[in-house]
C-alpha cells in the first residue's frame, strides 16, 4: 500500500437518496497539511467525518496510518468493526468541531485529560502534566481550572484543540474550526493551527479561510457536489485554478 | 415612565392617528430632554462637559399596597390558627415527638427511599431501553411505562399484597426448566416488601420518562465529541451525558420524590405503620382527630422542606460550569 497517513479510496456516501460523496480519492502524506475548501453542501464536512467513522460510508475504503478505519476486510467485503475497536481507532484521529463541543460540566483541565485517562488509560500524573503543557502551548496556561462557559469562543476552540492533541493522534481533522467565532477571535485560533502545521502535525482542515489556506496548506483541495474538482499547491489552486467552478467559487469568497 | 406610556399609547392609537408616526416623534423629543440638566450643551458634549445624569429607578407604589394587603391576610390566618382552641395545639405538642409517631416518620422515609432508589434505578434502565436501537427492548420499555402509568398505585399495591393468592409459591430455576428452590410467596414478599415493590415499580414508569427527557436534553454534539475522542460507551453515558442530563432531571425528580413522600400515605391500606396510618391509629384511640392530622401535616411539611433544600444544593452541584 501507499505510505500515506490518510488514504481515501473511492468513498461514496448517501443520506437517503441524496448522494453527498460521489467517489472521493484523497491521500495525505505524513506531516502534510491538506486544506479542503468548497461551497456549502459540497460534502467537505461529511468527508472529514467519514475519516474517523462519525459517518459510515456506503462504499470505498478509508485508512489512517495503514489501518482501515471502521471496517475489516474479509475477501472483497468490508465488515464494520465492533464499537470498541472503532473507539480505539479514533484515539489515533483527533477531531476539532465547528462548535467546539467542549464538555460544559468539566473544567478545562478535565476536558483535556478525560480522553487520555478514559480511552488510553494512561497514568493520571503523566496526563495532568501533558494537559498543562498543551494548555500552555495553546496559550491558556492560566485557565486550567475554568469552565468552558467562562471562556471566549476563541479560547474554547483552543481548549478543544488541546483536547484533541492530548490523545497524541496521528492526524488531526478540523471541521470549520473558526466558522462559529466572532471575526476578531478567528486569528488566535488560526495561529494555534498554524503552529501545529509548522511542527509537522498531519492535518486535514475544512475551512472558508482562504488566506489561511494560502499560508499553511501543502495541498489545497476544492470540492463541489460530492467530488474533488481540483487539487494542488495553494498557488496552483487559489491563484491559477484550472476549473471554471473553482474560479467561480474563489471569485465569490475572495 | 412617561416615555413608556407614550410608546404604548402610540401602538394603540396607531390605526386612527395615521400610522402612529406622531407618537415616536413625541418620544424622541421628550426622551432626551427629561434627564438633561438645564443649560447643558448638545448630546455629544454631555460626556466631556457637565455632570453625568443620575439614574433614578422607577418607583412601584402598587407593590407596597399589595404587600401590605398580603401581610394583613397572613396575620388573619395566623390568628385564626393560634386563637381557635379547636386546633388543640397542646395535643399536637404532646404527640409531635411521640415515639410511635417518630417511628412512623422514619418508616415513611424508608419507604420513600426504597421507592425512589429502586424506582430511578429501574427507570434509568427503562429509559435506556426505550432509547435503544433494538426494537424489542424499546417496545418492552414502552409497554411497561404505558401499563404502570395506567394502573392507580393503590390498585397495584393491593395486587402485590395479595400476590400469594395468585402464586402461593415462587420457584427459582431455569426458564420453563427445572427449579433449584422454591419459597412461599408470603415469606418472600411480606407487606413491607410488597409496599416498597409497588412504590418502586410505579415510580419506575415515571422515572423512565424523566430520565429519558433528561438524556434527550443533552446536545447531540456532546455524545459525538465523546465518541470522537474514543471514550468508552459506558463512560460516555456516566461521565459525559448523565451529569449534564441531571440538570433537567433533578428538578422533575425532586417533584417526584416530594410526591412520593406524601404518596406513601396510600400504603395505609396495607396496615403498615407509616405516618398517616399511625396518626389514624392514635386518633381512633383518643378521638383527637384534628390535632393528630395536624401532627402528620407538620411532619410531611418538615420532610418535604428538607428535601427541597437538598434539591436546591443538588441543582447547584449539577449546574456547575453554567454561569
Amino acid at each position: 500500500m501507499s505510505a500515506a497517513m490518510v488514504d481515501l479510496r473511492d468513498v461514496h456516501k448517501s443520506f437517503g437518496s441524496l448522494e453527498v460523496l460521489r467517489g472521493v480519492d484523497l491521500q495525505v502524506a505524513p506531516g502534510e497539511v491538506t486544506v479542503v475548501i468548497g461551497p456549502s453542501g459540497s460534502g467537505k464536512s461529511t468527508l472529514l467525518r467519514t475519516v474517523n467513522h462519525l459517518e459510515k460510508v456506503n462504499s470505498g475504503s478509508i485508512s489512517v496510518d495503514g489501518e482501515l478505519v471502521g471496517y475489516r476486510r474479509i475477501g472483497d467485503r468490508l465488515h464494520e468493526l465492533p464499537e470498541r475497536e472503532i473507539l480505539r481507532q479514533r484515539t489515533k484521529i483527533g477531531f476539532v468541531f465547528q462548535n467546539f463541543n467542549l464538555f460544559p460540566h468539566l473544567t478545562v483541565r478535565q476536558n483535556v485529560t478525560e480522553a487520555p485517562l478514559a480511552a488510553q488509560r494512561r497514568p493520571r500524573a503523566e496526563v495532568e502534566e501533558l494537559a498543562a503543557r498543551l494548555l500552555e502551548r495553546v496559550g491558556l496556561a492560566g485557565k486550567a481550572g475554568a469552565y468552558p462557559r467562562q471562556l471566549s469562543g476563541g479560547q474554547q476552540q483552543r481548549v478543544a484543540i488541546a483536547r484533541a492533541l492530548a490523545l497524541e493522534p496521528k492526524v488531526i481533522l478540523f471541521d470549520e474550526p473558526t466558522s462559529a467565532l466572532d471575526p476578531e477571535l478567528v486569528g488566535e485560533v488560526l495561529d494555534v493551527v498554524k503552529d501545529l502545521a509548522r511542527s509537522g502535525t498531519t492535518m486535514i482542515v475544512v475551512t472558508h479561510e482562504i488566506g489561511f489556506a494560502r499560508e499553511v496548506a501543502d495541498t489545497v483541495v476544492f470540492m463541489d457536489e460530492g467530488r474533488i474538482v481540483e487539487r494542488g499547491s495553494p498557488a496552483q489552486v487559489l491563484d491559477s485554478p484550472r476549473h471554471e467552478r473553482t474560479r467561480l467559487f474563489l471569485s465569490k469568497v475572495l | 415612565m412617561a416615555v413608556e406610556f407614550l410608546d404604548i399609547g402610540g401602538a394603540h392609537d396607531g390605526p386612527e392617528s395615521g400610522g402612529g408616526g406622531g407618537s415616536p416623534a413625541t418620544v424622541a423629543t421628550a426622551g432626551p430632554q427629561a434627564p438633561r440638566p438645564a443649560g447643558s450643551g448638545p448630546p455629544e458634549d454631555r460626556g466631556s462637559g457637565g455632570p453625568a445624569p443620575k439614574v433614578v429607578t422607577t418607583r412601584h407604589p402598587g407593590r407596597w399596597v399589595t404587600a401590605a394587603a398580603v401581610v394583613v391576610l397572613l396575620a388573619m390566618a395566623a390568628s385564626a390558627l393560634i386563637t381557635n382552641p379547636a386546633w388543640e395545639w397542646e395535643v399536637v405538642g404532646e404527640f409531635l415527638f411521640a415515639p410511635s409517631v417518630l417511628r412512623a416518620v422514619v418508616f415513611t422515609l424508608e419507604l420513600t427511599a426504597l421507592g425512589i432508589g429502586f424506582g430511578f434505578l429501574l427507570g434509568t434502565v427503562l429509559a435506556l431501553m426505550r432509547m435503544s436501537a433494538n426494537p424489542l427492548l424499546s417496545s418492552v420499555a414502552w409497554g411497561y411505562i404505558a401499563l404502570f402509568r395506567s394502573i392507580p398505585l393503590i390498585l397495584q399495591l393491593l395486587f402485590w399484597y395479595n400476590l400469594a393468592l395468585l402464586y402461593p409459591r415462587l420457584s427459582f430455576g431455569l426458564p420453563f426448566g427445572p427449579s433449584f428452590f422454591d419459597i412461599g410467596t408470603m415469606d418472600l414478599i411480606g407487606p413491607v416488601t410488597a409496599a416498597a415493590l409497588g412504590l418502586a415499580l410505579h415510580q419506575a414508569a415515571y422515572a423512565a420518562e424523566i430520565v429519558r427527557a433528561g438524556l434527550l436534553s443533552v446536545d447531540h454534539g456532546q455524545r459525538e465529541a465523546a465518541a470522537a475522542l474514543g471514550i468508552p460507551r459506558s463512560r460516555q453515558l456516566f461521565r459525559i451525558i448523565l451529569p449534564q442530563a441531571m440538570r433537567s432531571i433533578v428538578p422533575t425528580a425532586g417533584n417526584e420524590i416530594i410526591g412520593l413522600v406524601k404518596g406513601t400515605s396510600v400504603v395505609y391500606i396495607m396496615a403498615l405503620p407509616e405516618l398517616f396510618y399511625q396518626v389514624q391509629v392514635i386518633y381512633n384511640r383518643n378521638g383527637r382527630v384534628i390535632a393528630l392530622l395536624l401532627v402528620a401535616t407538620i411532619w410531611y411539611l418538615v420532610m418535604t422542606t428538607v428535601l427541597s433544600v437538598v434539591q436546591h444544593y443538588l441543582e447547584r452541584h449539577y449546574g456547575k460550569g453554567r454561569a
